[in-house]
């Protein structure tokens, strides 16, 4: 019986890791790699460890497993997050589908703070649509 | 089928194959954020692959080498993507 359960979860974990690799590879834009990545990724390892957890079932590994996934879902988002903010400065392109660039005129290339709104400095604005796509 | 064979020949192939594909996305990647993302995805599949190893061979103790894992991964995302970020920086 506990067999079942630990095959199955395993098979979940296995299948979201799956997901998130078809997502990579599959994905039009590396913003939206970055999404894909940061959310199906940990929920898939966290399930894998989970089962681990459960065919060993004694308080080392259950410490073990859970530390290693607080940490995982503690830092996946951070570094989605750095990761995504330093594409942006670089000049990655959205995908030209994209319906609209909300960070658009935003950061500052100097600087590198975020404003809550366009302002009257535009040689200073990060804008992807003024930038020349030489320098990746 | 015991539970052990249907890891060894199931759940192991599919991580395998996931691997593959994101190794493809680290060689192919168009930005070298794609590169550094596809590369803490490996390393992450990896953290997996060691959960259901251990699994098969009954070892507790590979758990250390994955937390070992994740730490490296975080710190390696962080330090490339603020190099990355300073290198425009004038």
């Amino acid at each position: 019986m506990i067999d079942i359960i630990i095959a199955a979860i395993a098979t979940l974990g296995a299948l979201f890791v799956l997901l998130a690799a078809i997502g990579i590879v599959r994905m039009p834009d590396t913003y939206l790699r970055i999404s894909v990545t940061t959310k199906a990724a940990t929920l898939g390892v966290g399930l894998l460890l989970l089962s681990s957890t459960i065919f060993f079932s004694n308080a080392d590994v259950t410490s073990q497993a859970f530390v290693i996934i607080l940490f995982l879902f503690l830092t996946a988002p951070v570094s989605a997050h750095l990761i995504g903010r330093a594409s942006y400065f670089i000049g990655v392109k959205l995908w030209d589908k994209s319906v609209m660039d909300e960070l658009q005129g935003k950061y500052q290339k100097n600087t590198h703070i975020l404003k809550s709104k366009v302002d009257d400095t535009p040689e200073d604005n990060v804008d992807h649509s003024k930038m020349d796509d030489a320098d990746k | 089928m015991t539970l052990v064979e249907y890891l060894h020949y199931i759940i192991l192939p599919v991580l395998v194959i996931s691997a593959v594909l994101i190794l493809w996305r680290f060689i192919q990647g168009p930005s070298i954020a794609d590169k550094i993302v596809s590369l803490d995805l490996l390393i992450t599949t990896g953290i997996g692959i060691i959960a259901i190893y251990s699994i098969i061979y009954s070892q507790s103790t590979l758990m250390d080498t994955a937390l070992i894992l994740a730490l490296i991964a975080f710190l390696s995302t962080v330090a490339l993507s603020y190099y990355l970020e300073k290198r425009k920086r004038k």
